[in-house]
């Protein structure tokens, strides 16, 4: 057990059906991914990224293999050792392709509802909440509601909702692909900034070329199996060559 | 932060139609209890009201609300001689349906016993109770008579004087009140062709019988009307009613009336159990039976409605799930949710019912103890309706938040 790992992976298969029905979406996936360090997952459709993301998220178990957030062992093959919601709350913070925002509330209240639920006084929620929207360049829009805001300032509240609990985790699935290239980068900056700044794991499932130079370390997934990682010396090397 | 709040915040329109129409069902629920309990004071009002210990009737028949009842005028005297009797008074008690302003006007005609009864117990609203034995008229408001209008029934006219306030018969007819002769009157109120017809049959009759062959002097009795031969009175009154002196023993009055052969006798409370169990219990269960359902299928549109406010919600559901909402806040939510549902409906359906109800043909009773009760009813409704919804929703998965 290594404590200086945001994220460990050991093993990790995921089976679906069985018999003539199986399907193995994922197999044997095993990485170790340290505090601050931010790490894209690349591979074609249907290679078991989202998979992937959505096991290390707690969400969609695994099952074989083992799950090791800061260092606590949460999942053994399906089995969850704690209570997952309590702890999914607490240290993994989400961003998805789309944003995914509580249709009912203001961009600053899907930021602020984050806070309230892992025990945060309301007042104290609201402020946190208007300063990362301040951050992430969107307070204007905190007392909009979703159907208010573009694409890109509907991802860039999602982020900050995901970036509220200053989670020990951050998943991204694509979360760029609503964005212009400028807002792009700027948000896979701000990743690597809060990665390097709170000690937070990063994984983010992306096909957006422009952004690879921003990760530490790239792994590729292909027909389930993490078939190579490399670290972002080597992809800059690389980006450089094509 | 209070999700439900939120989510009605964000969907207002859409909220506020849904409450309205819940209230709207409500009130018919409502609505449909207070029928049922008018019915109930309808018909026991008149019973109340009257101030009578005991009804005496013609024998085998239940009284002057069930059925046509006759009884002599001399019964009251003969009555009143019963020890322990305070008081005997005339009750005639009939429902006529007449034409006034070109409109059909449906009323039950109360006799009172005057000058026992002027109708001092009656509950005025306007003007005063009968002052003179002639061509009065207290009448209830629900007859739309106005104080002073005069009124033309049979062959005379009757001047109003008195309005009361809910005064309606079984049936729901206002009522109106007049002295006991003036309802003999009105009840027995013959054409004048019927009369001179009458009178030629009794002729004719009379030219065949021994009786006025030997004794002439009655054939100037044939002129009188049927009511008033004395050898062949019909029975005039609908009941006599009795009121037993202070320290008297009921049951030894009842006893004494019940050894009559031509007479039955009933309680006060027997009256009123004749009526209910009688008269109005038909009508009293359907409508029972009507608002039983009414209440189960508010109770199934209520979940109905809810179980489709949280499936609109599944996405937004998934997604506190998955930032680790505990189920304690999305119950929370949903069931606050059915809880202002049915309570702003209960308020909707108060508030309508208040300004509705009044219009009503029929009396619309709400009591206090029947409106808390249907408040406990929305509210267990309200609860239990919102747990197919908290099914649904316990039953998402974080992972749909993923999806579509």
């Amino acid at each position: 057990m290594n404590e200086n790992l945001a994220i460990e992976t050991r093993g990790l298969t995921k089976i679906y059906g069985s018999g003539h029905t199986e399907v193995i979406a994922m197999r044997d996936a095993s990485v170790g991914i340290r505090r601050g360090e931010v790490v894209a997952l690349l591979g074609p459709s249907g290679a078991g990224k989202s998979t992937f993301l959505t096991a290390v998220g707690l969400i969609n178990p695994p099952t074989l293999g083992q799950i090791l957030i800061g260092g606590t062992l949460v999942l053994d093959g399906p089995i969850p050792l704690l209570n997952l919601r309590s702890f999914r709350r607490k240290h993994i913070g989400y961003v998805f392709q789309k944003s995914n925002l509580i249709p009912f509330l203001s961009a600053r209240e899907n930021v602020q509802i984050a806070m309230e639920l892992n025990g945060a006084s309301p007042r104290n929620a609201r402020n946190r909440a208007l300063e990362l929207l301040e951050e992430l360049g969107v307070a204007d829009r905190a007392e909009n509601g979703p159907s208010m805001l573009s694409g890109g300032e509907q991802q860039r509240v999602a982020i900050a909702r995901a970036l509220a609990n200053e989670p020990s985790v951050i998943l991204a699935d694509e979360p760029t692909a609503a964005l212009d290239s400028h807002r792009g980068r700027q948000v896979m900056e701000l990743f690597r900034g809060v990665a390097h700044e709170h000690g937070a794991g990063v994984i983010v499932v992306t096909h957006d070329q422009r952004t690879l130079e921003v990760f530490d370390t790239i792994y590729e997934m292909e027909d389930g199996a993490i078939i190579k990682g490399v670290s972002s010396q080597d992809t800059r090397s690389t980006l450089a060559t094509t | 932060m209070n999700l439900a709040v939120k989510d009605i915040q964000h969907n207002l329109g859409r909220f506020a139609l849904t409450v309205f129409g819940i209230g709207m069902l409500l009130m018919i629920v409502m609505g449909m209890g207070g029928i049922y309990r008018g019915l109930v004071e309808d018909a026991t009002l008149l019973v109340e009201r009257i101030g009578a210990d005991l009804w005496v009737v013609q024998r085998d028949t239940r009284g002057p609300f069930a059925e046509v009842s006759r009884v002599p005028k001399t019964l009251v005297y003969r009555v009143l001689a019963v020890p322990g009797v305070e008081s005997s008074r005339e009750f005639v008690f009939h429902t006529i349906q007449r034409e006034h302003n070109g409109k059909p006007l449906r009323m039950s005609v109360l006799g009172l016993s005057w000058p026992l009864d002027n109708g001092k117990w009656l509950p005025l609203i306007a003007g005063r109770p009968l002052a003179q034995n002639h061509y009065e008229m207290v009448a209830d408001k629900t007859l739309g008579l106005r104080l002073n209008e005069r009124i033309k029934l049979g062959k005379e006219t009757y001047t109003i004087v008195g309005i009361t306030g809910g005064m309606a018969s079984t049936a729901g007819d206002g009522m109106v009140f007049v002295t006991a002769w003036d309802s003999q009157a009105i009840q027995f109120d013959t054409p004048s062709e019927a009369i001179r017809l009458e009178r030629a049959a009794r002729k004719r009759r009379s030219e065949a019988s021994d009786l006025f062959l030997s004794q002439p002097v009655l054939t100037e009795q044939l002129s009188r009307p049927v009511a008033e031969l004395p050898a062949v009175a019909s029975p005039q009154l609908s009941a006599v009613v009795v009121r037993v002196a202070p320290g008297a023993d009921m049951d030894t009055v009842v006893a004494t009336i019940s050894t009559w052969s031509d007479v039955s006798v009933f309680t006060k409370a027997g009256q009123e159990d004749l009526l209910l169990k009688g008269m109005v219990d038909k009508s009293r269960r359907q409508l029972g039976m009507f608002q039983s359902l009414l209440t189960i299928i508010a109770a199934i549109i209520m979940a109905l409605i809810l179980y489709t406010l949280t499936l609109d919600k599944l996405h937004s559901i998934a997604l506190l799930k998955l930032i680790g909402a505990p189920n304690r806040v999305i119950l929370g939510m949903i069931l606050q949710q059915a809880i202002v549902l049915g309570g702003v409906g209960y308020g909707i359906a108060y508030l309508v019912g208040q300004k509705i109800f009044p219009y009503f043909p029929r009396r619309v009773v709400l009591t206090n103890a029947d409106l808390l009760q249907l408040a406990a009813i929305v509210l267990g409704i309200s609860v239990l309706s919102s747990l197919l919804g908290i099914w649904k929703a316990m039953r998402v998965e974080p992972n749909e938040a993923l999806m579509g």
